[in-house]
């Protein structure tokens, strides 16, 4: 399923709102789950899962062509981990 | 960094403001999103969210575990697990909005 698979799901059971709204709808939720991690918070949905952000330290990394030492940075990167409801789900449970 | 954890009220809440509907129906939206979302998964399909990102199944194999506090071998159950693979757009907007 992809991002407009989505929309026209949402839009064929909604059919009182504009297909531009329920894009617009659907659009919103996604950019305030990265807005949120952008700001370092945590998104948790219940039952489907909550994202939120890692701090990777700094290391010494190597050029894995040159063998050369390179450092490496901390940054931070996204994270998901799956709601308890929906890996049951998912194992038929 | 003081996190704060968003729940599907303020998802709601922004679905609220961005578009004139009611709260409870701005709600109701954001619970059929992630609704969907769900089932397409548990039917074993991919979830692919342009520059958001990648929910994928995957089918992990049987294998022996050990409890690590006792040191007692436990059986683990073949599974299926989800995974998401973040956008380069999240993963750029997420590093670039924590740094420093």
């Amino acid at each position: 399923m992809i991002r407009s698979e989505l929309i026209q799901k949402i839009a064929d059971e909604n059919p009182h709102l504009y297909q531009r709204d329920v894009e617009r709808i659907v659009n919103t939720i996604f950019e305030e789950i990265i807005d949120a991690m952008s700001r370092g918070d945590r998104v948790e949905l219940r039952g489907f899962g909550a994202f939120s952000v890692k701090k990777r330290d700094s290391r010494t990394g190597r050029n894995p062509r040159t063998g050369e030492s390179v450092e490496v940075e901390e940054k931070f990167v996204p994270f998901f981990k799956t709601g308890k409801l929906l890996r049951d789900r998912l194992n038929g449970k | 960094m003081t996190a704060k954890t968003l729940t599907r009220m303020d998802l709601s809440e922004a679905v609220f403001r961005e578009v004139g509907l009611s709260r409870n129906e701005s709600a109701t939206l954001v619970e059929d999103v992630l609704q969907h979302m769900s089932d397409a998964l548990v039917s074993g399909e991919t979830v692919k969210i342009s520059s958001f990102g990648t929910f994928s199944v995957r089918d992990k194999a049987a294998r022996v575990g050990r409890n690590p506090k006792t040191g007692e071998e436990v059986p683990i159950h073949p599974r299926r697990v989800l995974t998401f693979r973040p956008s380069h757009l999240m993963k750029d907007r997420v590093a670039a909005g924590n740094k420093g």
